[in-house]
């Protein structure tokens, strides 16, 4: 009883915390709203990686997909894409308010449903991969897509896609990108949340813990399969939608496939934060973004060589983050009482 | 009496070993049938043909009538044709109900039953079986700290929350406590009248599979031997034979 109030208190504090953050930091806001995209891109990380035991190392995919596909849909609708992009045509696109923010909304909706269709294609040629192999499948998937799309003169080629700006004062315009990634990321924490406790959660776990055994039982290993990657897959492409506004002007291998940044940064994030959890990946992508950050400010020149040495580390001698950590240390705090939980259920 | 498995012909071979050599076995609905065999007499391979884990040489498989010899595993699972494993299968990460509840029928659900929370019925089933097999106390412990006889009477719940139509049990009281083992064979006899669970049952213990089966077939060098009520079996000279190795 209490511990449920509590609980309902905590999440309503960080709940206001979300609120007011850009608020109390404005120096900070384009910052905040990348941490929320990281938290979104470490959950979503997880629903396959720690809660199916699929390791994608092409989640990255998705977030490129949803820019390219937001923007597409956004400059589609007003104008013809082709002459847009074409980087010798020299026009003058105005995009009036309207145009702006019903492009964004549908761009950013239309992406997100676009991956969850593109993470069902890929997933039932891949998802036969076990192990590294799907790992390293997916990586190549990224690797290819990055590659496809700088070479298709019509998407913007190598040179990418450059959007219109945000309509109005820039300072509010990066509070409401802030608030566009927070409202996807509580979203997907949410979704998350209930997800894991389903009967599709419990299925999706008994793949992970051993494919086997859950094919032997009747599961729809593969259908729940390409339904979690499909609904991780619509998140990370709703935040890259919103990205693909917020950068303004991206191109494919360096912003939008960008698989050596964001593409480990989501996985480092989860190993961090705790593989398989629910609150791992948000305390991970917190931690690991604070780190990222700090060292970039204050070890120019170093950060990469600190952030491969938080990798190593993490993967050498955290494999189960902080929260598995937790779990080890503290399980009474996740409600590990054995007799406690008898008495729950058999009321 | 109908037959629900229908096993015709079926040979298996892996590389030049023949496992199963023109097979042919039926196990009626709703009876025990027993599969009896030294050890790599083929027994474990006719029971991973029948599921599905590989596919057959020649003959054929037919469970409820329909063909399922070129099935892959989870449709022939999904058919309700279920089976445990000889070196026992449970997620060990869990604890006892939610391996209980994993089990659940997902063949019965669409998606959106799928996305649904477990229900009062789905943990008072659980606890019920789990009371059946004798897990109940317990049940909330990590099921890979439980004893390899407690895993197995474990599995076999689980196979029972998956409502089967048919069981196949993979030698259900190897490395059980033998004072443990009559508890086990009344529980497998209740499955089967109670639930109305036909099962088809590998055994290395005569005493348990004499007392269970209706039905029992002898494997021998990959083919089949004898067939027959427990009493023929045992007053059988070949198996006799096989048994004591005097061939």
């Amino acid at each position: 009883m209490t511990v449920a109030r509590n609980k309902t208190i905590l999440y309503a504090l960080i709940l206001a915390f979300t609120f007011i953050s850009p608020f109390l930091f404005p120096d900070f806001g384009t910052q905040l709203a990348t941490l929320w995209l990281m938290i979104i891109v470490a959950l979503t990380w997880d629903m396959t990686g720690g809660q199916m035991g699929y390791n994608s190392l092409g989640n990255i995919f998705f977030y490129g997909t949803g820019m390219y596909v937001a923007a597409l849909i956004a400059i589609g609708m007003v104008y013809d894409v082709g002459d847009y992009t074409n980087a010798a045509g020299g026009g003058i696109y105005e995009f009036t308010d309207l145009q702006y923010f019903g492009g964004l909304a549908l761009g950013v909706l239309g992406a997100g449903l676009f991956c969850s269709i593109t993470a069902v294609v890929i997933g039932y040629l891949t998802f036969g991969l076990r192990g590294p192999y799907f790992a390293i499948g997916t990586l190549g998937v990224a690797i290819a897509a990055g590659e496809l799309v700088s070479n298709w003169d019509w998407a913007g080629g190598g040179q990418g896609i450059a959007l219109p700006v945000y309509p109005g004062d820039l300072d509010t315009g990066k509070i409401f990108f802030y608030f566009l990634f927070a409202a996807v990321g509580v979203g997907t924490f949410l979704f998350a949340k209930w997800l894991y406790g389903t009967r599709f959660g419990a299925a999706i776990n008994a793949i992970r813990d051993d494919e086997e055994k859950a094919d032997a039982m009747g599961i729809h290993t593969l259908r729940y399969k390409l339904y979690t990657w499909a609904m991780a897959a619509f998140f990370v492409g709703m935040a890259g939608g919103i990205s693909a506004f917020q950068l303004i002007h991206f191109e494919p291998l360096e912003s939008a496939y960008q698989t050596i940044n964001l593409g480990i940064f989501m996985v480092v994030c989860v190993l961090l934060g705790g593989k398989g959890t629910l609150w791992g990946p948000v305390i991970g992508a917190i931690l690991f973004h604070v780190f990222k950050e700090v060292t970039w400010n204050y070890l120019l020149g170093w950060q990469w060589v600190a952030l491969g040495a938080l990798i190593v580390v993490t993967v050498v001698y955290f494999q189960d983050g902080v929260m598995g950590w937790l779990l080890h240390k503290r399980p009474e705090w996740f409600g590990i009482k054995v007799e406690k939980k008898v008495a729950e259920q058999a009321e | 009496m109908t037959a629900i498995i229908e096993v015709q012909g079926v040979s298996k071979s892996f590389g030049g070993v023949v496992a199963n050599h023109d097979v042919t076995m039926s196990v009626n609905s709703g009876m025990i049938t027993g599969l009896i065999g030294p050890n790599g007499s083929g027994k474990t391979t006719l029971f991973n043909s029948i599921v599905g884990y590989h596919p057959i040489d020649a003959g054929s498989i037919r469970f409820e009538g329909e063909e399922i010899s070129r099935l892959p595993v989870q449709q022939i699972a999904r058919r309700g044709l279920l089976r445990t494993f000889q070196q026992t299968r449970i997620y060990g990460a869990m604890n006892g109900v939610e391996n209980m509840l994993i089990s659940l029928p997902h063949r019965k659900m669409n998606i959106w039953d799928a996305l649904k929370t477990y229900t009062r019925e789905d943990y008072e089933r659980a606890d019920h079986l789990l009371e059946f097999v004798g897990l109940y106390e317990k049940r909330l412990l990590k099921s890979g700290d439980l004893s390899f006889g407690q895993q197995k009477l474990l599995e076999f719940a689980m196979a029972l929350m998956n409502e089967p139509t048919c069981l196949l049990l993979d030698e259900p009281t190897a490395g059980i406590n033998p004072t443990l083992i009559n508890g086990l064979i009344d529980r497998l006899k209740r499955a089967n009248t109670e639930f109305g669970i036909t099962l088809f049952v590998i055994e290395h213990n005569m005493r348990v599979i004499m007392n269970m089966a209706e039905t029992i077939y002898c494997l021998a060098h990959g083919e089949l031997l004898a067939q027959g009520t427990p009493e023929e079996i045992q007053n059988d000279q070949s198996v006799i034979d096989a048994y004591l190795g005097a061939h």
